[in-house]
């Protein structure tokens, strides 16, 4: 179980991780998403003690990372694939693990066996592809057999059959009762993998709820355009739709399907070019949640403004 | 107990993890990188091949040299010259004992196992110091032994007996072994191979080009202080520093002191801001 408390973390005056506060609870895999440079690794690297938080605090299992007796046996994690020394072999980079927390050689070939890296256990981990690098990382996050792991884009760079492994191999440990927290900004790896969904961009929290909830919240959203929208927004509002301003002066309406929207307009005898349900599924919530905290993107919003200002 | 740590994954064994366990992974990853073979071999090498051709040409010029050459010559810190060779490999090696962990990523797999950082930082300096006390003081025997047998007949030679050679032979072991850490303690502080390795290269081999050029009266009280210039004096048995320069020192074992307070000066500010910056 991590507890993640109001945590916050400034990079020069870049707000990285900003109040945030969730729970990853055991038996179940939870999915960190949000769009690249929302603060995931960021997060990670501060639940494992690693980053010192500006304010806020993580616990594993009521405990900081700092205090744990035997960390590797309580919290495993692979933050970035790559972090191993080329020169050294798989099994020597396990076995330096292995005896900090006294684990038994024999654990070391275990874990090289599970990951399936036992031919290659003696050879320079420097001669590693990419997908046998990701491989040794999780090798090394399971090697104290702990209750709570932690993963950074784990399927990052794999083919596909790596890809289904690590779902698999998920999917197992969170059976097992462990607490699994896996980030990606891939939506579509988490709808199949995660049972739980933590979503931030730009640092904050925007979403912390099951799979199931977190589609149908945008499921319910509907796209409207039409040449009278103040009339057609007063009418839904009257009828308890909740509505929003959408892109390019269109309305976005939730509590209220697509038909029963068309149905009243027809009756108020206002056109309507477009009516549109959007989302249904986990990769469009995910588009439609976090649109506004995308760090870096294609169109620049900020240029007109610049141009009117130079005007 | 063993029902509670066998019920759940992961569990929790009674006690806590501890220093030994430490030690022993610190030397696993020790000996499992080719790079540390690589400068104990120069090291052991360039003190070794230095040190026989010192020796024997010193030798050969022993019958042509002066009253004053003869009045300071100093067999035990001709055999020895090597070792001031050698010192910049041990350096390197203390060095990348820690930059390799920064520049491979591996230091926040290592934290993550290790999360009292500078309990870390003290088991590196006892495996390295270790290591290299051991291999130091082996070669600085092995080279006095051999350079004194290359001298033997043409010229005057020392004996472990005589007044300072056995304190400059095991100072020359103690030399390597205090100024590796210290090496490895400017990387903890500057966290780049690159970097701190050329800020060991030029305390080492540019400030006392640097103070040599300077006139005596501004060069000599600060040349000293230099780790290159206490080396030259604890291998020596007479206090005119044999080596490269004759800048005056510190005498051996205050000289000694001297460098085991900058090694532990500048691995106490390592301590300190890895304990504090993010890994």
């Amino acid at each position: 179980m991590i507890e993640v408390r109001g945590l916050t973390k400034h990079y020069g005056p870049t707000r990285a991780v900003d109040d945030l506060s969730f729970d990853v609870a055991p038996g179940q895999v939870t999915g960190f998403l949000g769009p690249n440079g929302s603060g995931k690794s960021t997060t990670m690297r501060m639940i494992m003690g690693l980053d010192r938080p500006d304010a806020g605090h993580v616990t594993i299992g009521g405990r900081r990372y700092h205090d744990l007796p035997w960390p590797l046996r309580e919290v495993g994690a692979l933050l970035e694939a790559k972090a191993i020394h080329p020169g050294r072999s798989a099994a020597n980079h396990l076995l330096a693990l292995a005896q900090t927390h006294d684990l038994p050689r024999r654990r070391v070939a275990e874990v090289l066996e599970e990951v399936g890296l036992a031919s290659v256990a003696g050879r320079r981990a420097g001669r590693f592809s990419l997908g046998m690098t990701q491989r040794l990382g999780i090798a090394a996050a399971l090697l104290g057999d702990p209750g709570v792991l932690l993963f950074d884009e784990p399927v990052n760079g794999l083919d596909p059959e790596g890809i289904l492994w690590v779902r698999t191999l998920l999917r197992r440990l969170a059976g097992e009762g462990r607490a699994v927290l896996v980030s990606s900004h891939l939506m579509s790896e988490m709808a199949l993998t995660a049972d739980h969904l933590v979503v931030i961009g730009k640092g904050r929290l925007i979403a912390d709820q099951s799979v199931a909830e977190f589609v149908a919240r945008a499921a319910t959203t509907v796209q409207v355009r039409s040449p009278r929208c103040p009339e057609l927004r007063a009418a839904l509002c009257g009828r308890g739709a909740a509505v929003d301003d959408g892109p390019g002066g269109c309305l976005l309406v939730a509590g209220m399907p697509a038909a029963a929207i068309g149905d009243l307009a027809a009756e108020l005898g206002i056109a309507v070019h477009e009516l549109y349900p959007r989302g249904g599924t986990l990769e469009e919530a995910f588009m439609e949640q976090t649109r506004d905290s995308v760090e870096f993107r294609a169109e620049e919003p900020g240029l007109p403004a610049l141009s009117e200002g130079a005007r | 107990m063993t029902a509670v740590t066998t019920a759940l994954p992961g569990g929790t064994a009674p006690g806590h993890y501890r220093f030994r366990g430490i030690l022993r992974s610190e030397w696993t990853k020790l000996r499992s990188v080719r790079s540390t073979f690589w400068a104990l071999a120069v090291t052991v090498v360039a003190g070794i091949a230095i040190g026989l051709l010192a020796s024997s040409s010193t030798a050969s010029q022993w019958r042509h040299g002066g009253a004053v050459d003869r009045l300071i010559f100093d067999p035990t810190a001709i055999s020895l010259t090597g070792l001031l060779f050698g010192q910049l490999a041990v350096g390197v090696l203390g060095v990348l004992v820690v930059s390799a962990e920064y520049g491979t990523g591996t230091i926040r797999v290592t934290l993550a196992a290790v999360p009292r950082r500078p309990l870390l930082l003290l088991a590196k300096v006892a495996v390295f110091g270790f290591v290299v006390l051991v291999v130091g003081e082996a070669l600085s025997f092995a080279v006095f032994f051999l350079g004194q047998a290359v001298m033997a007949g043409s010229a005057p030679v020392a004996h472990l007996g005589q007044p300072g050679v056995t304190r400059a032979v095991v100072g020359g072991g103690l030399y390597l072994t205090v100024l590796g850490l210290f090496a490895l303690g400017i990387a903890t502080i500057v966290r780049h191979t690159a970097g701190a390795i050329t800020i060991f290269a030029a305390i080492q081999l540019v400030l006392p080009l640097v103070v040599s050029a300077f006139p005596a009266k501004y060069g000599h009280p600060v040349g000293k202080f230099l780790p290159a210039v206490i080396g030259s004096s604890m291998t020596s048995t007479t206090p005119y520093g044999a080596h490269t320069s004759f800048l005056p020192s510190f005498a051996p074992w205050p000289g000694f002191a001297l460098l085991c307070a900058y090694a532990a000066a500048a691995l106490v500010v390592g301590a300190v801001v890895m304990v504090r910056r993010d890994a």
